[in-house]
């Protein structure tokens, strides 16, 4: 293999004029923790209303909620983040289609929003199994000492289900992270965006994607070590789970 | 004294079904007064806990009438929570919040249901612990008491709702022998107070010394509704008789 190593790229102009091509990785970088963000705000959101609406009494409310979930994780990521993008603003009346196209950084809202949604379905089937491993007196005391349903779940339930569910959710959090890579099909200018353009206008591929992996290592190596800390923060003394 | 007073429970013709072919309870009617003790006793899977968890519809039922204090349980019109707030309850599992100190045990439904200050709360929440027994525990959380501690504590939690009446569902089932008579000795007391208890239990040592009136449940029916003495001395069915001579040989 013929190949130029050039380790110095990062601190050579790009030709977009908007800096250095290290510069362009952390314009990307930028973009994928927005992204990122968002994203993860709508999935804990959703998730943990769509996972508690499952573990109600009412069948109409479990319906609606499987439902939910059924749609967002059964259709590829890919597919739904083409559905939201350019297949919705067609079908939408004309003006609000067209506000929708128009909307400044519309790949990153909907791209956000889409990967939010898909994630939702994951945490909410995550909230579930945390609300059903609790033992079915837990919520029969606080009942029973005259707590509304909705006070059962938010003082008695859910901060027990949610400590039981942390190390998980933790890989669903680094997922939401990784899945901000997709949106580069619908234009985002995240961080494999950056990385793929970088590679076209140097031809220096491996330097690249090296720097690529190794940022999304320590981004999501970073958060693995900040939900290892909120763990520990939030470990109840003595208490030992399934007892 | 339990027929001078009024009813404080009072079950008619009550029947609970899972599915149509699986009847837990089939038409139970008793009542407890006011300042009675009632011991609810029988075989595995006859009931018991079930029907004590309809006291304070916990659990469902389709068929007859619970009133608790007057109040219909089944009257679209009436306020569960507030009504349940009402009841002490203690569980086999003792269920107290894990995530939460004794303190706050003690505290959270006084302040979400009854709306006490949190001062209130905590002077009424310490008193109970320190009747039974665990003032110097305050600030631990339940997974580092003991069983028997847990179950004095969940004792207290219930207590500090000011209840008119409790309902004990095996509260001792799940502990370690030498536990049991830290948790009996609380019942007791509370019953010599005059507490109005409903309590499923095996422990016919505690029906002896408090109780009014023994309930023998077998198959979802009440097979003997009768005086502490006469059940002991005189049971009726034979399916009494071989229940007591079972728990009672050793």
């Amino acid at each position: 293999m013929n190949y130029n190593w050039n380790w110095g790229i990062f601190w050579e102009m790009n030709p977009e004029g908007s800096g250095t091509y290290l510069t362009l990785l952390l314009m990307g970088l930028r973009w994928t923790l927005a992204t990122a963000a968002l994203a993860a705000i709508i999935a804990l959101t959703f998730g943990a209303i769509v996972g508690v609406i499952r573990t109600l009494p009412a069948r109409w409310a479990v319906l609606a909620g499987d439902a939910w979930v059924e749609f967002f994780r059964n259709i590829p990521l890919l597919v739904q983040l083409f559905l939201w993008y350019f297949v919705v603003p067609e079908l939408l009346p004309k003006a609000a289609g067209l506000w929708l196209k128009t909307l400044p950084n519309s790949s990153f809202w909907t791209g956000a929003i889409g990967i939010g949604l898909f994630m939702s379905s994951r945490v909410a089937e995550q909230v579930k199994a945390g609300i059903r491993s609790l033992p079915r007196g837990q919520a029969m005391a606080g009942t029973a000492l005259g707590l509304t349903t909705a006070q059962t779940y938010r003082y008695v339930i859910l901060p027990m289900a949610f400590r039981i569910i942390l190390p998980p959710l933790t890989s669903e959090l680094l997922n939401t992270v990784k899945n901000t890579s997709v949106a580069l099909t619908i234009g985002l200018m995240e961080l494999t965006a950056r990385t793929r353009a970088m590679q076209e206008y140097s031809f220096q591929v491996f330097e690249a994607f090296t720097a690529a992996t190794l940022i999304y290592l320590a981004l999501n190596a970073s958060l693995t070590f900040l939900m290892r800390r909120l763990e520990k923060a939030v470990a109840v003394p003595g208490y030992v789970a399934g007892k | 004294m339990p027929t001078t007073q009024p009813a404080m429970i009072e079950l008619a013709a009550v029947s609970k079904w899972y599915t149509p072919q699986f009847q837990v309870l089939k038409d139970c009617t008793t009542s407890v007064s006011k300042g009675e003790v009632v011991v609810v006793c029988g075989p595995s899977g006859s009931g018991k806990s079930t029907l004590i968890k309809c006291v304070n519809a916990l659990e469902p039922f389709q068929a007859g009438t619970i009133r608790v204090d007057g109040v219909n349980l089944s009257d679209p019109g009436t306020n569960l929570p507030k009504l349940r707030s009402r009841i002490g309850m203690v569980f086999q599992h003792f269920e107290l919040f894990p995530h939460l100190r004794i303190t706050e045990n003690l505290c959270l439904a006084q302040e979400k249901v009854l709306g006490r200050s949190r001062d209130e709360a905590m002077t009424k929440g310490m008193a109970l612990l320190e009747r039974v027994g665990l003032k110097d525990h305050a600030l631990k959380y339940p997974g580092q008491l003991s069983g028997g501690q847990q179950q004095r504590v969940a004792i207290a939690r219930a207590l500090a709702m000011d209840p008119i009446a409790m309902l004990f569902d095996e509260p001792t089932s799940a502990l370690d022998p030498e536990m049991i008579t830290e948790v009996l000795d609380v019942m007791v007391e509370l019953a010599r107070e005059g507490m109005t208890m409903m309590v499923v239990t095996h422990e016919m040592g505690f029906a002896r010394k408090v109780a009014h009136r023994v309930i023998f449940m077998d198959h979802g029916e009440i097979i003997e509704d009768r005086a502490k003495d006469e059940f002991f001395s005189s049971p009726r069915s034979d399916r009494a008789q071989l229940f007591l001579s079972k728990i009672l040989s050793h």
